[in-house]
């Protein structure tokens, strides 16, 4: 059984004014029904971009390669625009970051959310209508019905989010792709939805990615992580597996950075990287974490480094670690 | 809605009056009227005579309601160089006029709008350049040249429309282009930079990962968005091509409402060039009001509180 979907070597290049920005290189992944994937990162790391090229929504100017590219039974790399845009929202849909500049400001919620479902099947408007405040009242808004009248600038940000899942879920798709999904809110806001998206992705069985910089939302949500670093996927594992057992000493530094209350000595400072990304443009050769590692040896600058398996699901790209 | 509709109103009659007692006063302060009327070598009982019979006499508040009042009831004086009440000559003109203005625009409009979107969608294109071209050379040209080459070309040589004149609409062809390629390049910069502007914005994103068509995305989600601060250009605008057009009529002697302001002032015709003022920022002021109640109708966050 093949999983939901499968990327092999996704490459994208951005054209800047110093040349081909190589902001992704030969990531690979995979989610399956009803699983998450959290693909964890800094600011900058490419991401983002992975998650928009699923989409086929990356800027106009960005390159996107792949050996493999599949979404179900479809081979993504090969769909036109035309064929995408029957995707789009139906069989796959995004929650964006920034829920208060994510909806339209001169329609209502309802038309926003209804025609999302009236594009892709042939229902009536009081149908599309009826699966808006079915979907509303299922992500937790009270009084759906009359909301549906409201604009976005009524409704706070997290209503707004609310709003943006429920716009995700209108056609049912199989796969849910979060780009932070809630970075933009504050903290018990952000608890409510993420537990909110676990249990609607149980309930309808979907595939989800979640994209996050917060290693708290990685915890509570994913059962795969990837954690990418300036353009690659650095280490992936299964979520527990990685917390337990970090490889790649990015991941070990990262993990080192998060207070752990009884471990943690009161008064002590927070260990931080030293260190900035590189800028990924031209060749590349070597491991891009080399000059900010504590465990650099001569052979990290040269050649390529090649992904190697642990075992199941896990992966690690590092010289140091030994099969 | 009707809040704000009221609220806007309200300040656009605050504002006729103002405007009417402005256009009142600057008669006044432009010199004795009585002057004007009687002519510069009139002798001091003329002068007296005239002051009289048009009250100028009187204290200028008097005289300001006395005016406003007759004015609220239509009249507006008699011009004393055609004789006649000023608002029959200025009905006429302001017909022509308006039928300029308003064909001007829908010109300006049906150009610069679909070209501006297209400039945006695909900028830096060779159409993006021509419409940045045709915009730099709308604003470079002086409208009475650009009209002249129009005469020249399509009157003269082709022969396809009359040189002059405001009979048929085949007299309104060579005008409409001249006045109205006036507003093209303010309208296609803000139609495409707006567009520019929304295109790359959060919600347009999410109309596309929703899966709808290019068409629906760019006219539906972008378009309306983008056109707001169009539409109070587009009243300045008219405003301005129903005014201002004195030049566009005197290159094809039209008998409008510019070109009776132009020769009122020469003939200092007083009580027509007051009237014509008035009247002139009295459309202002209701384009204006029009523009508000129009964008509040496209953007919900004005309307909506």
């Amino acid at each position: 059984m093949s999983k939901l979907l499968e990327v092999n070597d996704l490459s994208i290049d951005l054209p800047v004014p110093a040349g081909t920005l190589r902001a992704v290189r030969n990531v690979s992944f995979a989610v399956d029904k009803g699983e998450t994937l959290a693909l964890v990162g800094e600011s900058g790391c490419g991401k983002s971009l992975t998650a928009l090229s699923l989409m086929d929504l990356l800027p106009r100017a960005a390159k996107r390669r792949a050996r493999i590219f599949r979404f179900d039974d479809l081979d993504l790399m090969a769909l036109g625009e035309r064929k995408m845009t029957d995707i789009r929202g139906r069989r796959m849909s995004m929650i964006f970051q920034e829920p208060m500049t994510s909806l339209n400001p001169c329609y209502t919620i309802g038309n926003q959310l209804e025609e999302a479902l009236l594009r892709h099947q042939t229902v009536s408007r009081k149908q599309a209508r009826e699966r808006a405040v079915f979907l509303l009242d299922k992500v937790g808004i009270t009084a759906a019905g009359s909301r549906l009248k409201q604009y976005p600038h009524q409704l706070s940000g997290g209503l707004r989010q609310r709003i943006m899942i429920s716009m995700a879920l209108m056609c049912g798709p199989s796969l849910i792709i979060a780009d932070e999904p809630t970075t933009a809110l504050d903290v018990t806001i952000q608890a409510q939805i993420l537990a909110l998206l676990s249990s609607l992705q149980d309930e309808f069985e979907m595939g989800m990615i979640m994209i996050t910089h917060d290693l708290g939302v990685v915890s509570r949500v994913a059962d795969q992580v990837a954690v990418m670093y300036c353009g690659e996927i650095i280490e992936t594992g299964s979520t527990k597996a990685l917390f337990a057992d970090p490889l790649h000493p990015y991941t070990k530094g990262l993990l080192d950075c998060i207070p752990v209350p009884g471990r943690t000595r009161r008064g002590a400072h927070l260990s931080s990287i030293p260190g900035t990304v590189p800028t990924p443009i031209g060749e590349l050769t070597g491991c891009v974490f080399r000059n900010r590692c504590p465990e650099v040896t001569a052979a990290c600058s040269e050649g390529l480094i090649e992904t190697r398996n642990f075992g199941e699901n896990r992966s690690c790209r590092c010289l140091l670690m030994q099969v | 809605m009707l809040q704000y509709s009221l609220k806007r109103i309200c300040l656009a009659l605050l504002v006729a009056v103002t405007v009417s007692f402005l256009s009142f006063m600057l008669v006044r302060v432009s010199g004795d009227p009585a002057f004007a009327l009687a002519g510069e070598n009139a002798s001091e009982s003329e002068l007296a005579m005239v002051r009289q019979q048009y009250g100028l006499d009187r204290p200028v508040l008097v005289q300001y309601f006395d005016w406003a009042g007759r004015a609220l009831h239509g009249d507006l004086g008699q011009s004393p160089y055609f004789k006649e009440h000023v608002v029959v000559i200025i009905g006429h003109r302001l017909q022509v006029t308006m039928i300029l203005g308003l064909s001007a625009l829908a010109f300006a409009l049906i150009l610069s709008i679909p070209l501006g979107v297209v400039a945006a969608i695909r900028p830096n294109t060779w159409i993006d350049r021509l419409a940045l071209g045709l915009s730099v050379f709308g604003q470079a040209m002086p409208s009475f040249w650009f009209g002249l080459i129009l005469i020249l070309i399509f009157s003269v040589k082709l022969r396809w429309f009359p040189v002059s004149g405001s009979t048929s609409w085949r007299h309104l062809v060579l005008p409409t282009i001249a006045l109205g390629y006036y507003g093209i390049p303010a309208f296609m910069r803000l139609t495409r930079s707006g567009m520019m502007d929304v295109l790359s914005s959060d919600y347009i994103r999410t109309a596309r990962a929703k899966g709808l068509r290019a068409a629906s995305v760019i006219f539906k989600h972008a378009l309306r968005n983008a056109i707001i601060p169009v539409v109070s250009v587009v009243a300045v605008q008219l405003g301005f091509m129903l005014g201002g057009s004195v030049v566009i009529e005197s290159v094809f002697a039209i008998n409008g409402f510019g070109l009776l302001a132009y020769e009122s002032i020469a003939r200092a015709d007083l009580p027509m060039i007051q009237a014509i003022v008035l009247i002139l920022s009295l459309i202002y002021v209701v384009l204006t009001l029009l523009a508000d109640i129009l964008n509040a109708l496209l953007d919900p966050r004005i309307r909506v509180s």
